[in-house]
């Protein structure tokens, strides 16, 4: 009966059809967990120290960062101590006036809460890290934090 | 005429597509936390203020110099012995801590495990640790320094954490974050806190010329 003659059948091709819902699903995770970067740096990126007593920053709209490291440009030098606001590169003096700007955008309430993280190179020098410490004190930003990797002993 | 099926639409090309954007946000995601050295800054003293006198025993002077070499009370030190130091210095106990704020006066401390030495410091709650750098002192040997002292504090903590409540003082705190209204997580943090405050204060650093 050739009704039921067993037809010569080659290797089943394998259901590829859920192949882009796992690539979305991939790709949905990557979306929620980018974050851009909001300033563009015009300093080389610093590299960070490593510490192992490092505690993790919690509540990133609170934070305002400070880099330090060396700039990109070679009109303003080569050593690693110049400061970034923002983008731009600035002195210390202007530390002041961007702690405010950054207060202004929070609630008040949140104030006493804000931190600044201070992303230095390993080879800034201490005098500047210091001259900003004191300008953060003149404005009672007193939350500060040496961004540190974290390095396993 | 046959009657004709409406057509699909060839979806073969949807995996590319989503390749390609999985490929972008791959490349753009930045995972690393932020995370970093936490410090509180003291206030700005007013302008007559006058700082107390320490006694010179219950201070632990650490001096980095532009060469970044480390002078710890008067005696050059390698980095990896300055934990060591730090707790030797800390944990001496060799009088009374500071008076209670209610006026009770002060008790010696009965959970260190120094020496008692009379020429170190009296109390956790009196030991001071001062950091001296140079202004050309490089960035990552002070956050080496910042790190080795915080691991003095860590381990003296821990070590009373694990007396008197059976558990690391992380674990501890981890405990604490996760529960943040359970009051007695909270007093557990706050005694340890107590018992081993973490005193590090900044001086002014000398400047190279």
């Amino acid at each position: 009966m050739s009704k039921f003659k067993k037809k010569k059948k080659g290797m089943p091709a394998v259901n590829t059809a859920s192949l882009p819902d796992i690539v979305f699903m991939l790709l949905f995770f990557f979306m929620v967990t980018t974050t851009m970067r909001e300033t563009e740096l015009v300093i080389d990126s610093p590299r960070l120290p490593s510490a192992t007593e490092v505690k993790k920053l919690e509540h990133k709209s609170l934070v305002s960062t400070i880099y330090v490291g060396k700039p990109k440009d070679e009109k303003y030098g080569t050593s690693y101590n110049r400061i970034q606001l923002n983008d731009k590169i600035a002195t210390p003096e202007d530390i002041p006036a961007f702690i405010y700007n950054e207060r202004s955008k929070r609630a008040e309430e949140e104030v006493p809460y804000m931190t600044t993280s201070i992303k230095a190179d390993r080879e800034s020098n201490v005098g500047v890290i210091t001259d900003i410490r004191l300008k953060l004190r003149d404005v009672n930003a007193l939350k500060i934090s040496y961004s540190a990797s974290k390095s396993s002993e | 005429m046959a009657r004709r099926e409406n057509p699909e639409i060839n979806a073969g090309s949807m995996a590319d597509i989503a390749f390609l954007l999985l490929i972008f946000f791959l490349v753009t995601t930045t995972m690393n936390v932020d995370s970093g050295v936490s410090k509180k800054l003291s206030e700005k003293p007013p302008p007559n203020y006058e700082p107390p006198i320490i006694k010179k025993k219950n201070i632990f002077e650490v001096n980095i110099n532009r060469k970044n070499e480390l002078m710890v009370e008067d005696e050059r030190m390698q980095l990896k012995d300055l934990k060591e130091a730090a707790m030797k210095f800390i944990d001496n106990g060799g009088g009374v801590g500071k008076p209670g704020e209610d006026g009770t006066p002060g008790q010696p401390c009965d959970y260190c495990q120094g020496e008692k030495s009379e020429s170190s410091s009296d109390h956790p709650n009196k030991a001071v640790i001062s950091v001296q750098s140079d202004r050309g002192t490089e960035y990552g040997t002070y956050i080496a320094v910042q790190n080795e002292l915080l691991k003095a504090y860590r381990e003296l903590r821990d070590r009373l954490c694990r007396q008197r409540y059976n558990m690391s003082f992380t674990e501890l705190e981890e405990a604490y974050k996760d529960d943040k209204n359970n009051e007695d997580l909270k007093k557990k943090v706050e005694d340890i806190k107590k018992a081993y405050p973490q005193i590090i204060s900044d001086a002014e650093p000398t400047s190279a010329q």
